[in-house]
């Protein structure tokens, strides 16, 4: 027998949003990489929520689109609708949201793969890594060839060993009915690989044709579209957009919830994996919160050449008679006919702190991992991980120090911190409140945090890089000008004031002041300001925030000055915690389970207290010397 | 623990009654005393290795006369800017100018902070590692043990309760926030400043409780002990009903031990009653007895009552043997009855002092005094410091929480967006943490998925 025998620089499994992020990273950077998925037709599926954004998640796809990735300008060509949300709130929680043409946006993601230079698109099965004296060599797929390679990153999301469930039905296959990956994860417990199970969920799709809309609050999207990628002119985003809608379940819905709980999967038993808990099941929601006698429902199309309609908030795994039941207590859907039942998904997923923070397993030269294989949830999450486990990869194979985003410059710092520093016990999605900076890592400010990374790693071009330092210029000039402008009590003045419900000067006042007040900002000020220089609305809206919020924001840079010098300082990976007789048995343990890479991951360990960090501080000194 | 912040602690140790010095190092150490220091110079324009007169002010109140010794980086312990605070005052003048420190920016230090950073600044020799780990690892153990011992279960409660209550704020306004379809904010501002205020009233309430010692156990932990009938009630009855300074009257864990605090010629004591102490079967009293013999670890001195006029038995002998290497004064209680003991052979004997006693006619109790006073001024007996470190530490945690909570009023009184009350709100739920020992870990986001449905 004769197989196939290749070789890449770079073996990519799994073409998701993880796996399609770091196979254009890698490639782009120019690698030789090869991606591998179990369907050409699954390429960037979204097989869940019809959504890229959200709060939080808009920030991570801000952050990916700063350093160079895909998701933004892909959803940029393919949304159908755009919200800005919590735009009444403060500049830090501000979180873009779209509506996604599914289909469109899978075809798009496919069109880019298969057109960029050094990137082999390939439907295969991967069903073994081969690794030697603890370093990958290449991988095998299903039909017997060999890829020969030097880095792998693994980006398998749910089609580990995934098994659909609904009722007493279950079925071995991976999302949408798509095959699952049976192999891969024996290969990997071979390796010593600690392996997790969790579970999600998906809502039914219902035929939009059998819907009653009017029974339903319309939800129409932004005028104007922001959009998410820096590189994306405004005017190109500005189309008819489609609406969603909002209705409620009721008692009547609960009640046939209760009745039936013994059928669902869940409470039967029958489901082993661990699913999450900001992401409840109708079961869950009706069990969990059963004060509550309505929960909110989001119908939202699936594409435009498609009827389906996505039942956001009602995700079940319901056997089917239970599911048309309780579907058609809701107003609206009372003659709903179901295109897709609503199912649980169960699939094999690591424990992430196997992982450094460049994604890279500790144990494994070469091998990467990145997305919902990780132990996340969520497009976006997946994605971010995928450009760093990618662009690692890549600067791997050229020699170069890894790219570490940590908690004071991004999101998916953050998460990547998280993922790797606490063992995640459910599947782990982004929220704003994770962020202790957040104040400093805002949505619209994600260009100049990340900009130069992008470009220094060699993603972001030499242009969109020049572009955020003419920008960041802009906002230094003008905020340098308003702090020595002086405006006096003048009639036009007190006008203008008034005009706003704002108080009259009595005396001479700054300008920065001025802007401070909560009623006012930048923009209104602008008559009173007439050396104003003309700028553009991305550049007004950084230097109205930094007037705005200059003292917390100088509270939060003071904070991320203290976070900086615990991570930098380093630990030795060959430290024998051992021999620090002095630290508690806890810590001890814990830290040589994780072996953080410094001080500040370590102080971030559960089980490791401010003492056991000062006498860790206290030994790396004496290391120092040996 | 880890951190480069300006920290401060008493130097010296608590027990006598007159001077003490304060030290303070860090960045900001000078500015940070500059606040509360008025002298005939600034102390950022004098020079390193000077001494400055000058007096420490609380706004405009005065409040101790002091010199203090300035340091500049590098030439000082830590190699960080450092400052000395020779004050006069006393007791309570030392743990208000160190409250004012707090107040002005700077931390109390953690337990052996100083010497930690002495070290990592290069300032030790390596050979001293090994030690410094260890007094850092055993006195955060022993801060910690003190820290949850000395919260009586209901200041604990009280606590526990506020930190839940600010947990759920910040829950509800993050759920919005991750969830703006589903939870509003409307009219929230209005409600969340009502219960930030009766939150800072009850912050407010414990922090005059720890000014009053109400709550503190500050002092000589003094305990009594004696075989059954031989008159410990009675002497602590005695000496609290002459003494009319009792600050507060503490329910022991038990219903057989009792505490007060008294104060004797100014020296502040905690006296612990305890149960009779017998062999016994009986397995109720078997619990005090043996309670009362786990308090001799943690006494600083011991009253040991004995009845003159019955002859020491084997009770009495179990006792002594208990105590032999601790500070014990033996009582010859009931003087007023015919003495059976000899207080010559009792003192030569155990060689600890002896005093004659009556708390029928109050025969010996201003010797008794004097002898405690002696004690405690001649440096014998010391009360436990780490306790008084530990108790101001909490003080400026509680100090900390209502300052970030005052930040949240102000946040709301400039109408700031409600994302920014969250951050202050955290900051005041961390601070508690800090007194009840908790760690944050997932607090939040356990909270708000199991008090909010959340998602779609």
């Amino acid at each position: 027998m004769s197989y196939v025998e290749e070789s890449y620089d770079v073996v990519v499994i799994g073409a998701g949003h993880a796996g399609c992020e770091a196979a254009l990273a890698s490639a782009r950077m120019g690698l030789n990489t090869i991606c591998f998925t179990v369907s050409m037709d699954s390429v960037a599926l979204m097989p869940c929520n019809p959504n890229i954004g959200g709060s939080s998640k808009g920030h991570l796809v801000r952050e990916l689109d700063a350093l160079g990735g895909q998701m933004g300008i892909n959803i940029d060509h393919t949304f159908i609708q755009s919200k800005m949300l919590n735009a009444s709130k403060g500049p830090a929680v501000h979180s873009l949201r779209a509506q996604a043409d599914k289909a469109a946006y899978s075809l798009s993601m496919r069109k880019t793969m298969q057109e960029t230079d050094n990137l082999t698109l390939r439907q295969a099965e991967v069903t073994e890594l081969i690794i030697e004296d603890k370093k990958i060599k290449g991988v095998k797929t299903l039909s017997g060839a060999t890829y020969h390679c030097r880095a792998v990153v693994i980006c398998t999301g749910t089609y580990l060993k995934a098994r659909c469930l609904y009722g007493d039905v279950i079925e071995h296959c991976g999302p949408n009915g798509l095959k699952a990956a049976n192999f891969l994860t024996n290969s990997l417990l071979a390796n010593d690989v600690e392996m997790n199970r969790f579970k999600t969920g998906t809502p039914a799709r219902i035929d939009g044709r059998t819907i009653d809309y009017s029974k339903m609050e319309v939800q129409l999207g932004d005028t104007p579209v922001i959009p998410f990628s820096f590189s994306t002119k405004r005017e190109d985003v500005q189309i008819e957009q489609v609406p969603c809608y909002l209705t409620y379940t009721n008692e009547k819905t609960h009640e046939i919830i209760r009745a039936n709980l013994d059928r669902s999967p869940m409470y039967s038993g029958v489901i082993e994996g661990v699913g999450p808990r900001y992401c409840p099941s109708i079961e869950d929601k009706v069990v969990r919160f059963a004060d509550k006698s309505r929960h909110q429902l989001f119908v939202e199309p699936e594409g435009l050449n498609t009827h389906e309609m996505y039942i956001g908030g009602m995700s079940s795994s319901m056997p089917e008679d239970v599911q048309y039941a309780m579907y058609h207590t809701v107003p609206g859907l009372e003659n709903a006919k179901i295109v897709r039942n609503a199912y649980a998904i169960e699939y094999d997923c690591i424990n992430a702190t196997q992982l450094k923070a460049s994604l890279e397993f500790k144990d494994i030269d070469g091998l990467f991992a990145a997305g919902q294989f990780n132990g996340s949830s969520g497009y976006e999450e997946a994605a971010a991980q995928g450009i760093v486990a990618g662009i690692n990869a890549a600067l791997k194979l050229l020699d170069k120090e890894p790219m570490i985003l940590d908690r004071s410059n991004s999101y998916i710092g953050v998460l990547i911190d998280d993922l790797v520093t606490k063992e995640t016990k459910e599947p782990y999605r982004m929220m704003t409140s994770r962020a202790e900076y957040r104040l400093l890592l805002r949505q619209d400010n994600a260009d100049l945090r990340l900009s130069k990374i992008g470009y220094e790693v060699g993603l972001l071009s030499k242009e969109r890089y020049d572009h955020v330092v003419e920008k960041e210029r802009l906002i230094n000039d003008e905020v340098a000008r308003l702090k020595e402008i002086n405006i006096g009590a003048r009639k036009e003045v007190q006008e203008l004031l008034e005009s706003y419900g704002s108080i009259p000067l009595s005396n001479g006042i700054k300008l920065v002041d001025l802007i401070r007040r909560p009623e006012l900002d930048y923009d209104k000020l602008a008559p009173i300001d007439p050396d104003r220089p003309e700028l553009s609305d991305e550049v007004r809206e950084e230097v109205n925030i930094y007037i705005k919020y200059e003292g917390y924001l100088t509270r939060q840079e003071k904070q991320v000055k203290q976070f900086k010098k615990l991570e930098s300082k380093v630990i030795p990976q060959n430290i024998n915690y051992d021999d620090v007789s002095s630290l508690r048995v806890e810590a001890r343990q814990k830290l040589t389970k994780l072996r953080p890479a410094n001080i500040g991951q370590a102080s971030r360990i559960s089980g490791v207290s401010p003492a056991d960090i000062s006498v860790l501080l206290v030994y790396l000194e004496t290391y120092k010397y040996d | 623990m880890y951190q480069t912040d300006t920290i401060c602690a008493i130097a010296t140790s608590m027990n006598s009654a007159g001077i003490g010095i304060i030290r303070v190092s860090g960045e900001e150490s000078i500015k940070i005393v500059d606040s509360i220091f008025r002298g005939k110079n600034k102390i950022a324009d004098c020079d390193s290795h000077t001494i400055q007169y000058g007096h420490i002010y609380d706004g405009d109140e005065l409040i101790d006369e002091v010199l203090i010794m300035i340091m500049k980086a590098p030439r000082s312990y830590t190699t960080e800017d450092t400052i000395e605070i020779d004050c006069h005052g006393g007791i309570l003048i030392l743990k208000k100018v160190l409250s004012l420190l707090v107040k002005a920016g700077a931390r109390i230090a953690e337990p052996g902070e100083f010497t930690k950073r002495a070290f990592l600044n290069g300032r030790i020799d390596l050979s001293e590692a090994e030690s410094i780990m260890d007094l850092i690892s055993s006195n955060s153990e022993l801060a910690m043990k003190n820290s949850i011992k000395q919260l009586s279960g209901s200041l604990n409660k009280i606590i526990v309760d506020l930190r839940d209550k600010i947990l759920y704020e910040t829950a509800y306004i993050e759920s919005a926030l991750d969830d703006p379809e589903h939870y509003d904010l409307t009219g929230y501002p209005d409600e969340l400043s009502n219960k930030v205020n009766s939150m800072i009233e009850s912050i407010d309430d414990l922090i005059d409780s720890f000014n009053s010692g109400h709550i503190l156990k500050e002092g000589i932990n003094t305990l009594i002990l004696g075989k059954p009938n031989a008159g410990k009630s009675s002497l602590l009855n005695t000496l609290s009903r002459r003494e009319r300074a009792i600050v507060t009257d503490i329910p022991g864990t038990t219903r057989d031990t009792l505490e007060e605090q008294i104060t004797i010629n100014g020296v502040a004591l905690n006296i612990i009653d305890t149960a009779g102490i017998r062999e016994t079967d009986d397995i109720v009293e078997k619990i005090g007895v043996d309670k009362a013999i786990d308090s001799i670890n943690d006494a600083d001195l011991i009253l040991f009552v004995v009845d003159s006029s019955r002859p020491l038995d084997e009770n009495d002998e179990f006792i002594i043997n208990k105590i032999m290497d601790k500070k014990v004064i033996i009582l010859l209680n009931k003087s007023d009855l015919v003495s059976q003991i000899n207080e010559e052979d009792i003192c030569k004997k155990y060689n600890k002092p002896v005093v004659s006693f009556s708390s029928v006619n109050l025969d010996g109790l201003k010797t008794l005094e004097d002898k405690i006073t002696d004690m405690f001024f001649s440096g014998y007996v010391k009360s436990d410091s780490t306790l008084y470190i530990t108790n101001s530490r909490q003080a400026s945690c509680l100090l900390n929480a209502k300052i970030s909570l005052t930040n949240v009023l102000s946040s709301i009184d400039n109408m700031m967006p409600e994302d920014f009350f969250s951050i202050d709100l955290m900051d005041a739920y961390n601070h508690l943490g800090e007194i009840t020992g908790e760690t944050i870990d997932d607090d939040l986001a356990n909270k708000i998925f199991s008090e909010f449905c959340m998602g779609k």
